[in-house]
């Protein structure tokens, strides 16, 4: 122990038994909290987030955690946060392990720096996961320096101190609180992360409980959260018009023209650099306010060059899908057993069928938009840029950043932004160059704001597309064979994100004779990640279809799937991103006892079963849905089930779970993107409508909180909705429903 | 350039812009009151919802010609000073909020609704607020916290984070 630590500790003691209060107790000490990197944080990489002024001043743990001198524990957030709740469910998880008081928690953005604060992306339901034991082991070694530090002042054995209500406690109930540790705590040595012991689940104070989001207050009074509130100093504002055939080129435009009207800044054509995810050809517009650029881009006219521009049409991928009904595609990509046998049993029951959906828009209610400040640099200084991005991956902004502005991770300075919504929109931040290129133009900070019409018809889409599927019984009504024809969507002759059908879908695991072909069309539209990819539209399929196998073999859906999925196992031992059938029967059998399945309902209602494994999480979803002669449909309930573990904010955790429903009802019944000549062919919520309020079903949400590690919930309560509302159709009607949206088979809500 | 003077939050503005300029951008860009959101400039989400004379109305299509002299409320003026509106803290209690984007005018709606009817059943909530959209799906808890707000006895009622089989 160095002389520093001798006075500090001396000081402590003196000051918390004569009950100086911390700001008191700091001044007379004149020390500044130190801190201490770890796991992989690196001295070095710690020392220079240090310079952060605002950090010296406080007791810096790690660097997910500072305690100041009003005893605030400030817990950053490093993730990006776009409605899934991770902002307020990680640092839930430090704080548990720290033995913070909730109450005494700040939660903070944190600086866009990866080696600090490792991967700060979010996408895939993989936060929640990949971090769990990150923040578990941040949470932990801190209480372990504060006990450390308490051990010292109050000279008793570390062993009989315990951390929690944001104190450290003597098994005699003399206590100091963490902020008057914080400083020695700083101080103390980092524990190694092996030695670490986390708390039982029945110790949890934190997680578990329910929590509302730390931005609610900004959020309800309207402060700046998001990346279109972005501010800046002598900001101009800007539009930007891209071809509307996807990747067409500017041949010229009225600039003088544009550049006349009022609020006008500036007008120039952008060459692009031919990569959607980039930079796209097109005409900027900048201006004092957003309604001139907006305004203006309304009287542009550009010549585009069309030439090497997007073709796509849906019809045409239609007609061509409805050619292949019934056929099988070229080599199979996956392949079991011999179903051709099993089909030409004539013991057994075959049934086959077609079904199609469509692509989709993210639609986020805040359509895309960045601002940067590019500063050219003079005498010898370098360029920089800084950005304020609504992103679901800040630190990806680097690559383009280097590739097209020569700009190294130094020069560019990332503010991570709250996204209002993303559903895997904002991995993409082709706007995040588009301003950049701009803003360095024009020498000025600038915030590019997309239309809404900009948004609609510059997605990347949720792919569409066709799937003509064929399953045999036996006798006894046992699924013997599943055969799938998928006909998806490439692109540069590689498929698209979102399209695909392979050996990890159910039940191609669980049964012995399975064949799965492909025919893939050759698609320009931008396709990309899109709340659950595959899954949101595999599931339709798939448990739409079982469902229809199960009635025509006599079979209870819910025994037949449970039969399918047979004895509890793991589909793959140790690896979470495989199913556990013990864990998918579980929620399969809690959904329908809460839904009431096989009670007797009056005529014209009917309820439905689906089951859907995707993104580690098992969900099992019943829907009870009234159906009149007009083809008029009310959801009244739709029962679900979950199993991703241990749930860590227990109000996060239903809210994902109802907004997934009512997001996959919305989806099912109206949602349709349809593309001509390569022009998207919808622009707003008049022609790509969202589901109201009074559609809206009641949502009970049940969980079981097995014991296997937590699993992200943003994703997997989407996928079972549409099959479990089209099965409830069904149980109602009598009528299949194979295609969405269900406004085209005549259906409303 | 024409100059109009609003009655915003309270306090008089005087606003240099043009004739078609919506309130929306005068608000956002010229105030800075960047709490009334974009998201589609034709009247069809409700994220710009903000209270002309205590209606609710779609600031991306009322010019501020149009209201020129008249009272405007927006999100950043709904609390009686740091006390928040009822329905902020309805809000905050029932964790309305997913991504957040939608509610300052989810909650414009709402309290456009409350004063006219001050004990609304799960219908007039329907009616009123149908025109406010949520991408993520929140409606659910958007009506829990109008009653919540309104103290509404005998209604559809979840609370943060709990299922009905928990509250019953």
């Amino acid at each position: 122990m160095n002389n520093d630590q001798s006075s500090l500790i001396a000081s402590i003691r003196k000051a918390t038994a004569t009950g100086i209060d911390r700001r008191g107790f700091l001044k007379l000490t004149g020390l500044l909290g130190g801190g201490f990197a770890l796991a992989a944080m690196t001295p070095s990489v710690f020392a220079a987030a240090a310079e952060d002024a605002p950090l010296i001043s406080d007791a810096q743990l790690n660097a997910f955690i500072r305690v100041t001198p009003e005893g605030k524990i400030v817990i950053y957030s490093a993730n990006a946060e776009m409605g899934q709740g991770i902002k307020t469910a990680l640092p839930m998880v430090i704080a548990e392990e720290m033995g913070a008081s909730w109450s005494d928690v700040e939660v903070l953005q944190s600086p866009v720096n990866e080696s600090l604060f490792g991967q700060q992306g979010a996408g895939g339901s993989t936060t929640v996961p990949r971090t769990w034991d990150q923040m578990r082991q941040m949470g932990a070694s801190a209480r372990e320096m504060f006990i450390g530090a308490g051990a010292i002042v109050m000279e008793v054995p570390r062993e009989e101190l315990t951390a929690a209500n944001s104190r450290v406690t003597h098994d005699s109930g003399e206590f100091r609180t963490f902020a008057q540790l914080a400083s020695l705590a700083a101080k103390q040595p980092v524990p190694d992360v092996a030695t670490l012991e986390f708390k039982e689940r029945e110790d949890y104070t934190i997680i578990g409980t329910a929590i509302s989001g730390v931005d609610n207050k900004v959020i309800v009074t309207g402060g700046a959260l998001f990346g279109i509130d972005t501010r800046v100093p002598d900001m101009l504002y800007a539009a930007y018009q891209k071809c509307p055939a996807i990747g067409g080129k500017v041949v010229g435009a009225n600039i003088e023209e544009i550049k006349r009207l009022p609020g006008i800044v500036d007008a120039f054509i952008v060459k692009g650099n031919d990569n959607v995810m980039e930079l796209l050809d097109g005409v900027a517009i900048v201006g004092t306010n957003t309604h001139a650029v907006f305004s203006a881009k309304q009287k542009l006219n550009v010549q585009w060059d069309e030439s090497k521009a997007s073709k796509d049409s849906w019809s045409k991928m239609a007609k061509d899908a409805e050619a292949l009904r019934g056929k099988r595609g070229g080599e199979p990509v996956v392949k079991k057993g011999d179903v051709d046998t099993v089909f030409g049993n004539a013991q057994n029951t075959t049934v086959e069928a077609f079904y199609e959906y469509p692509f989709v828009a993210h639609f986020c209610m805040e359509p895309m938009n960045c601002t940067a400040d590019y500063k050219k640099g003079s005498g010898g200084t370098k360029d920089t840029v800084e950005l304020w991005i609504p992103t679901q991956g800040p630190a990806r902004a680097f690559g383009p950043m280097k590739t097209m502005f020569g700009l190294e991770q130094d020069q560019v300075t990332i503010n991570q932004m709250r996204l209002g919504g993303s559903f895997g929109r904002r991995i993409y931040s082709e706007y995040v160059c588009e301003v950049t290129e701009i803003s360095k133009r024009v020498g000025k900070p600038v915030k590019l704001t997309w239309t809404r019409e900009d948004d609609t018809r510059h997605d990347f889409y949720r792919v569409g597309g066709f799937q003509s599927v064929k399953a045999a019984v036996n006798k006894s009504g046992k699924l013997l064979a599943f055969e799938n024809h998928h006909i998806g969507m490439r692109s540069d002759g590689k498929l698209v994100v979102g399209s695909g059908f392979t050996a990890d879908e159910f039940p191609l695991q669980s049964i012995d004779n399975v064949r799965v072909t492909n025919t893939l069309f050759e698609i320009r539209t931008p396709c990309g990640p899109w709340r659950a990819p595959r899954s949101n539209t595999n599931a339709f399929v798939v448990q739409s279809f079982l469902d229809e196998v199960a009635h025509k073999a006599g079979r209870d859906y819910r025994d037949f799937l449970l039969e399918i999925l047979g004895p509890s196992r793991w589909i793959e031992e140790g690896n979470i991103r495989a199913m556990h059938t013990g864990r998918a029967a579980g929620v399969i059998k809690l959904a329908a006892e809460k839904a009431g399945w096989g009670k007797k309902l009056p005529a014209g209602t009917g309820l439905g079963l689906a089951f859907f494994f995707s993104h580690a999480g098992h969900i099992a979803e019943v829907a009870e849905v009234e159906v009149d002669a007009n083809k008029k449909l009310k959801v009244k309930r739709v029962t679900v089930a979950v199993d991703v573990g241990p749930v860590i904010n227990f109000s996060g955790a239903v809210s994902q779970v109802q907004g997934a429903v009512i997001d996959g009802l919305s989806t099912m019944m109206m949602q349709k993107i349809t593309m001509e000549g390569g022009r998207i062919q919808q622009s707003n919520f008049h022609d790509y409508p969202v589901l109201r309020m009074p559609s809206a079903p009641i949502v009970d949400v049940h969980f079981i909180q097995s014991d296997y590690r937590p699993t992200g919930l943003g994703e997997p309560a989407l996928p079972p909705l549409a099959p479990a509302v089209g099965n409830a159709i069904f149980a109602a009607s009598g009528q299949r429903v194979r295609k969405m949206p269900l406004s085209e088979e005549g259906y409303s809500i | 350039m024409p100059r109009y003077t609003l009655n915003i939050n309270g306090a008089d503005q005087t606003l240099d812009v043009e004739p078609d300029m919506p309130l929306l951008w005068a608000l956002r860009d010229g105030l800075g009151l960047i709490g009334t959101k974009y998201g589609c400039g034709i009247a069809q989400c409700g994220a710009c919802t903000v209270h002309v004379n205590g209606m609710a109305i779609r600031s991306c299509v009322t010019t501020v010609s149009s209201i020129a002299g008249q009272k405007v409320t927006t999100i950043e003026g709904l609390a009686n000073g740091t006390q928040l509106h009822p329905l902020q803290q309805a809000w905050i209690d029932v964790d309305v909020a997913q991504c957040g984007y939608c509610q300052a005018g989810q909650i414009m709606s709402a309290a456009a609704l409350l004063t006219t009817k001050p004990d609304p059943s799960d219908a007039d909530i329907d009616a009123a607020l149908a025109g406010n959209y949520c991408r993520c799906g929140t409606y659910l808890r958007i009506r829990s916290a109008i009653h919540k707000a309104a103290n509404t006895k005998n209604a559809l009622f979840y609370d943060a984070g709990r299922t009905q089989e928990q509250l019953a």
